[in-house]
């Protein structure tokens, strides 16, 4: 086949494109600049697309012995990622960038342009497997759970789940790195980028503050009594304990927790621990990365985090909404998070929390 | 390496003869500024090619100051004109819109840095300098004025520009010309063109890559860029690379550039590239232009794309200027032309050169069609 291997200067993505070729495909890669102002050096693990990582996702096709390109996917970016993640914050959500951008950039307006170009596919450096059954292509966890990444692939479609090659599904990161290591590629002891890239000094509240601006509002209780301050409820998640700065004390001494976030009166509600459980939860907006959902309810288990556990659950289509219900309790969930259901390591589809009980 | 080169301006393949020229004095001992027998020896090499350079270049041995590329010799005469004259206080440095980076950018920095003024002189339609405004300006401010640079041809289109007439307007005011791309490929003499400064690369006439030559008027003196040994009029340090200036200077006697022969290639490629692909078109075709540059824009495309397709076909060319991160952005070069942004984005330079063949752009034609549908498809998701 001829593909694109998506090269963000990283080792992951570098021995995929190593294996692709290997495998005996057509590769050319291409680092995608995401940022219109990058920065000349990556700060620690934070952060990518500096023109440090497009030198190095260069250095690496060339020793791979790819061409290389760098396509300018910065407006794409900003639009479809960087605006949504404000958006979401500012409607009193915790959006997941990374799975936007896989949704919106890498197998959307890369794939399509590769697709256009008379490429047949997209080959990226993701700890994910994909098999081929009786239903078509299939997306699964990887081997490597700790660092498997099909949460934040849950977004593709089957047709571009046709059009991803994940070459990394069947081996640990310890492996990869190795490997990297004897191919010869210079990346293989980078340190693995966290946090969000395009938030560089890994300050989200500070970040959404410069771009939002900060507005004091109230943090009330559930009777509604105001108890103290805060300076924008959109820095704060579902769940948060600290950094509160609450004075007035709970009746019994214990630990008060946001429960909710209203944005439009800017107001954090806070309140005890057990109050953050719910046992059901709603997602609108599914995509199906296989056979869709109906209305039959099935067994299987949800995730709502990039690394959280998987749930036990039951689950079904409501006709508009995706609906799980868990079989424990689960803490604290924010919505604008992913729900994704799993049937054993196949990844059934997912959606975007809207309603939680 | 297979495939088809036609990116010749970018750089060309080294003339034979200047290879061996280089072997042999990579195999002679001797630092030029040793008073030793090995010494003399090597100076006695690097001061017969610069009296070669001087016979081509039309000008005096002693104007001759080699450096370690073009760009070097465009910094060391932009920045070093311009501290001569700011002592006299003029600060306005003239520049066409049209400039390489490497004039463009040591411009700017005299203007964030040393207080310049930089004025960018504006181009025709077809990409050559106007000469009214620089008539107008010189008129208004030529007191201010305290240097002007032109390129002697452009490197994305090959449009050559008027340096006499720049040079008779300025009058007293010093100009500088990057004759990068035309040295050996279009007749060039130092002397006729009248001007003060003029750089020369190696590696775009058939020399080898890491040396270039600045040739700045006899008695004219400039702080330097580079201190220490004071090898070149105290104007340029640094050993001087001996293999790199014999190897230039074997070059520049080269007599087997057939320009003709070259724009006629160059010339059918740009009549049947627009009957291949509708829509496309020659830029600055009325202009007189180099021989072996030819750029055409492909509306509807992004260039970028079609340089990856066309080096999936395994031919090579060009988009023009790329920054620091590699970034595509469209030609300050077109936009200066009066394209716009987008239409500055969808062209490419085919550059013919001394092994270029009717074959090469046989080949190139065949497969364009198809690049650009594809180029075109990709463009529109």
């Amino acid at each position: 086949m001829k593909l694109i291997a998506a090269m963000s200067g990283g080792v992951d993505s570098a021995v995929a494109a190593a294996r692709a070729v290997e495998a005996g495909h057509d590769v050319i890669g291409v680092h995608l600049a995401l940022s219109s102002n990058p920065q000349k050096y990556r700060s620690g693990a934070r952060g990518c697309c500096t023109i440090e990582d497009s030198h190095d996702a260069r250095r690496a096709a060339d020793v791979i012995g790819i061409p290389f390109y760098i396509w300018d996917m910065a407006e794409e970016f900003h639009a479809g990622v960087v605006e949504d993640f404000m958006s979401e914050y500012a409607a009193g959500r915790t959006p997941n960038p990374c799975l936007r951008c896989n949704e919106k950039i890498k197998f959307a307006a890369v794939l399509d342009r590769a697709r256009a170009m008379g490429f047949d596919g997209v080959v990226t450096g993701h700890y994910a497997r994909t098999e081929i059954g009786p239903d078509g292509k299939t997306l699964h966890r990887a081997v490597d759970h700790s660092k498997d990444q099909s949460y934040v692939l849950s977004v593709l479609t089957i047709e571009q789940i046709n059009g991803a090659i994940f070459p990394l599904g069947d081996t640990t990161k310890v492996d990869i790195r190795k490997e990297a290591e004897q191919r010869g590629l210079a990346v293989a002891q980078k340190p693995d980028s966290h946090d969000i890239c395009f938030v560089p000094s890994g300050d989200n509240a500070g970040w959404l503050r410069d771009r939002l601006g900060s507005e004091v509002g109230p943090i009330v209780d559930q009777d509604g009594t105001k108890i103290g301050e805060h300076n924008g409820a959109y820095t704060y998640t579902i769940g948060q304990r600290k950094g509160l700065g609450i004075t007035v004390p709970t009746a019994d001494g214990s630990p008060r927790f946001v429960l909710k976030i209203e944005p439009v009166t800017n107001t954090v509600v806070v309140g005890a621990r057990e109050e953050l459980a719910i046992s059901k939860m709603k997602g609108e907006r599914p995509v199906w990365c296989g056979p869709g959902v109906d209305n039959y309810h099935k067994r299987g288990f949800v995730q709502v985090r990039a690394h959280g556990a998987a749930l036990a659950c039951t689950y079904y289509f409501d006709g508009t909404l995706l609906v799980a219900e868990l079989d424990e309790p689960l803490l604290g969930l924010a919505t604008g998070q992913a729900m994704v259901i799993y049937d054993g390591d196949r990844v059934v589809g997912s959606a975007t929390i809207c309603e939680t009980a | 390496m297979s495939g088809i080169y036609l990116d010749h301006a970018a750089t060309t393949p080294m003339l034979e003869n200047a290879i061996a020229a280089m072997d042999a004095q990579l195999r002679t001992l001797g630092n030029p500024s040793s008073l030793h027998t090995q010494g003399r020896h090597t100076r006695k090499d690097v001061e017969d090619a610069r009296e070669i350079l001087a016979k081509e270049l039309d000008c005096l041995a002693s104007e001759i100051i080699f450096t370690a590329s073009g760009t070097e010799a465009n910094n060391t005469a932009i920045k070093g004109l311009f501290w001569q004259q700011k002592a006299l206080g003029k600060n306005v440095v003239v520049i066409s819109a049209i400039e390489h980076h490497a004039t463009l950018d040591p411009a700017a920095w005299l203007a964030e840095h040393e207080g310049a003024e930089v004025v960018y002189a504006p181009v025709t339609t077809d990409g050559v300098l106007d000469l009214d405004f620089l008539q107008s300006l010189v008129a208004k401010r030529g007191s201010e004025i305290a240097l002007i640079s032109v390129m002697h041809a452009n490197n994305e289109t090959g449009a050559i520009q008027p340096i006499a007439e720049i040079v008779k307007i300025a009058g007293d005011i010093a100009v500088h010309t990057d004759a990068a791309q035309s040295f050996k490929k279009v007749p060039l003499s130092f002397k006729s063109l009248g001007v003060m400064a003029l750089s020369i690369s190696a590696h775009k006439m058939g020399g080898p890559l890491g040396i270039g030559v600045l040739v700045l008027r006899r008695g004219v003196e400039i702080p330097a860029l580079l201190h220490g040994g004071g090898q070149e009029r105290e104007i340029r340090s640094g050993t001087l690379n001996a293999p790199a200036i014999v190897a230039l200077a074997t070059a520049a006697q080269d007599k087997t550039y057939d320009a003709a022969a070259i724009a006629k290639i160059r010339d059918d490629f740009a009549a049947r590239v627009t009957q291949v692909v509708p829509g496309a078109f020659v830029n600055a075709l009325k202009a007189d232009r180099l021989p072996g540059i030819v750029n055409v824009t492909f509306p509807g495309t992004q260039s970028d794309t079609l340089l990856l397709l066309m080096d999936g076909e395994k031919v090579s060319c060009s988009t023009g200027s790329a920054c620091s991160a590699g970034v595509h952005r469209p030609s300050h070069v077109l936009m200066a032309m009066g394209h716009d942004e987008i239409s500055a984005m969808s062209s490419l330079r085919f550059s013919f050169g001394r092994t270029s063949t009717q074959t090469d752009c046989d080949g190139a034609l065949a497969v364009l069609p198809s690049v650009i549908a594809r180029g075109r498809a990709a463009s529109v998701v």
